[in-house]
């Protein structure tokens, strides 16, 4: 999936957010009825449900991947506990697959498109944010356009061309079209972010002999550190997550990504073999979780800076 | 123009010197630094998109390009493929339902989250996770809460008397859209909810305020309040997530993969289908490619949005 965020404008760009601002209870202050009854009906409960909704999958995945063969087809018990938790499918899934490697493939790919795309997306920003030139902003809205495109329109001609690249089962097909998704949307970030620094700032340092390249790496740079590392943040996100061009590009286990892998390897026919997915699925989630749950907000600003006009 | 003007004039001209050569340079340097973000848009997404539009009009098969048969693809397609003809109508299906759910609990989920209670914070991560997690992951979880014989969902059901026998989630063709549907809607009503939820934050309280001496009721002030200034936020997430949806592959791949009897596909499995497992690799392309003039009235619905907002 991609997901979406980064629509910025070139010439109006909404100020960076960062982070929620807290002002709570706004519009919907103590009135009339407002009992403890009242909030419970109107608030706990349904944010409990929707709670309950959404985490009851990873539950689900999470319970699952400790159950032994026999307890996981056992419906005579309640399924919604584990009796006696095993290793075993984790222990499996280590010595019987390729998951560890799946796992490096994954991380590699995340790291390095993830890097190659911030350095062309600084880049790329800075100029349409800072430089007056002709055809900047209908570059800028080209490289926004180019960000609705979704894979599902390209994957059949880029299978072609990687073909023609002698690429297939090389990470480097993947290293290579990722950015496609992962600039626009890191440019189209970083133009709000650098827009909101002030000219001035540079300004004076060009006054004081520096270079445009000076300015741009000394001063707008490292005041822009915040966006981008959303903008990295979300990237990686995306590259972990990807699943077409990896499914059509990598046919060797060695080659494969987690979500490939598993699908391909823990799925034989109408046989799923539930323990070691379960406990696939958990571990392949985990780095984007943790990532997630210490950068929260910058997430959330990097996800909403686009749609919401700061 | 007074002479109180005339310093402000001298010490303009005397700014405006360096910074009329550094506008000179600007020019190449711009060009210069949009390059690296060129040369990989084009090389692996624009190039792409051409050899889609000639791989469409030809017989292509796997490995090896075809001879030029004209708009044969598309008229076999729209003609002789009952499978095309039903996954053109699940993809509005699919993406028109998901659209209404994700939009109304999103706004439930945003409405809640404004206000102040115990461990918001923590709720509002939690909620976002679905959004966070790889879609190939999270979909093999909701796979196996869909299990034919173990499904934890018809457990639930049985058990507490809501239902007399489990479903058979995706024994029919209605039965495995509605499990698709769930499942999109799962996984991206928190994106919503989480846009929204920025949205209502910038709305002034005074707004509300104002509301309450006048002696509106809380409806009053969420339909004459709160939906007129979220209006911007609603439309372009509406837009950026119906671009997704209707592009969607990664979830209907590992869901149902068109089962059963290939009732469920969607767009973009079938061109997977066609092209890869079935080798028609013309055809596919030709699926695919009628994915575009939808996405295009989309992406120009995007563009207005986004320009009119200023």
């Amino acid at each position: 999936m991609a997901t979406i965020q980064g629509t910025l404008r070139p010439d109006a760009p909404p100020a960076p957010r960062r982070g929620i601002r807290r002002q709570s209870a706004r519009g919907h202050g103590h009135e009339i009825g407002d009992t403890l009854l009242g909030r419970w009906m109107r608030l706990y409960l349904p944010v409990l449900f929707f709670l309950f909704v959404t985490l009851f999958p990873f539950y689900w995945m999470f319970i699952t991947s400790f159950k032994s063969p026999s307890e996981l087809l056992d419906f005579k018990q309640s399924p919604l506990f584990v009796i006696h938790p095993t290793l075993e499918h984790y222990r499996h899934l280590f010595t019987q697959t390729n998951f560890a490697r799946w796992s490096l493939n994954t991380t590699v790919v995340a790291v390095v498109s993830t890097m190659l795309s911030l350095v062309c997306s600084v880049l790329a920003g800075y100029s349409l944010a800072r430089l007056r030139y002709p055809g900047a902003s209908t570059i800028g809205w080209g490289i926004f356009v180019t960000y609705l495109v979704p894979p599902t329109l390209l994957f059949l001609p880029l299978a072609f061309l990687i073909r023609q690249l002698h690429l297939f089962n090389n990470l480097w097909s993947l290293i290579l079209t990722y950015p496609t998704f992962l600039i626009p949307f890191s440019t189209w970030l970083l133009i709000g972010y650098f827009k909101s620094i002030p000219r001035e700032l540079e300004e004076s340092a060009l006054v004081d002999g520096a270079t445009r390249v000076q300015a741009m790496v000394r001063i707008v740079v490292p005041l822009a550190l915040p966006g981008i590392l959303s903008a990295a943040i979300f990237a990686f996100t995306l590259s972990w997550n990807e699943f077409l061009y990896s499914l059509i590009f990598m046919n060797d286990t060695i080659a494969k990504t987690i979500s490939v892998g598993v699908t391909s390897e823990l799925i034989r026919g109408d046989d799923f073999f539930w323990g070691e997915l379960m406990a696939a699925s958990l571990l392949g989630s985990l780095p984007v979780a943790l990532l997630y749950s210490f950068f929260v907000d910058r997430f959330v600003a990097g996800m909403t800076a686009g749609a919401v006009k700061g | 123009m007074s002479a109180a003007g005339r310093p402000a004039q001298a010490a303009d001209a005397a700014f405006r010197q360096p910074r009329i050569r550094v506008f000179e340079g600007e020019v190449l340097l711009g060009y210069l630094l949009l390059a690296p973000t060129l040369a990989v848009l084009l090389a692996f997404l624009a190039y792409p998109f051409v050899i889609g539009l000639w791989l469409s009009v030809t017989d292509s098969e796997v490995g090896a390009i075809g001879r030029f048969v004209g708009l044969g693809n598309y008229r076999f397609e729209f003609l002789h493929d009952h499978v095309f003809l039903q996954s053109f109508s699940n993809t509005f299906v699919y993406t028109a339902w998901t659209t209404v759910f994700k939009l109304v609990l999103g706004l439930v989920m945003a409405l809640l989250l404004n206000q102040a209670f115990p461990l918001q914070r923590f709720v509002r991560a939690a909620l976002l996770l679905p959004f966070i997690i790889p879609t190939v992951l999270s979909t093999l979880a909701w796979r196996w809460m869909f299990d034919p014989t173990f499904s934890v969902i018809n457990w639930v059901l049985t058990r507490t008397g809501l239902a007399a026998h489990g479903m058979n989630w995706f024994g029919t063709p209605r039965a495995a859209m509605a499990s698709m549907i769930i499942v999109n809607v799962w996984r991206g009503a928190p994106f919503y909810g989480i846009s929204f939820l920025a949205g209502l934050q910038v709305i002034p309280v005074e707004l509300y305020e104002s509301a309450r001496v006048d002696g509106a009721t809380r409806w009053q002030q969420f339909l004459r309040i709160t939906l007129p200034m979220l209006r911007p936020v609603l439309l372009v997430v509406l837009l950026l997530s119906t671009i997704l949806t209707f592009a969607d592959f990664q979830l209907p791949f590992v869901l149902t993969n068109g089962a059963p009897y290939s009732s469920s596909h969607l767009l973009a499995t079938w061109a997977y289908a066609q092209a890869i497992q079935g080798g028609a690799v013309g055809v596919g392309a030709a699926i695919s490619l009628v994915l575009f003039p939808v996405l295009s009235v989309v992406t120009a619905g995007v563009l207005i949005a986004l320009q009119r907002r200023d």
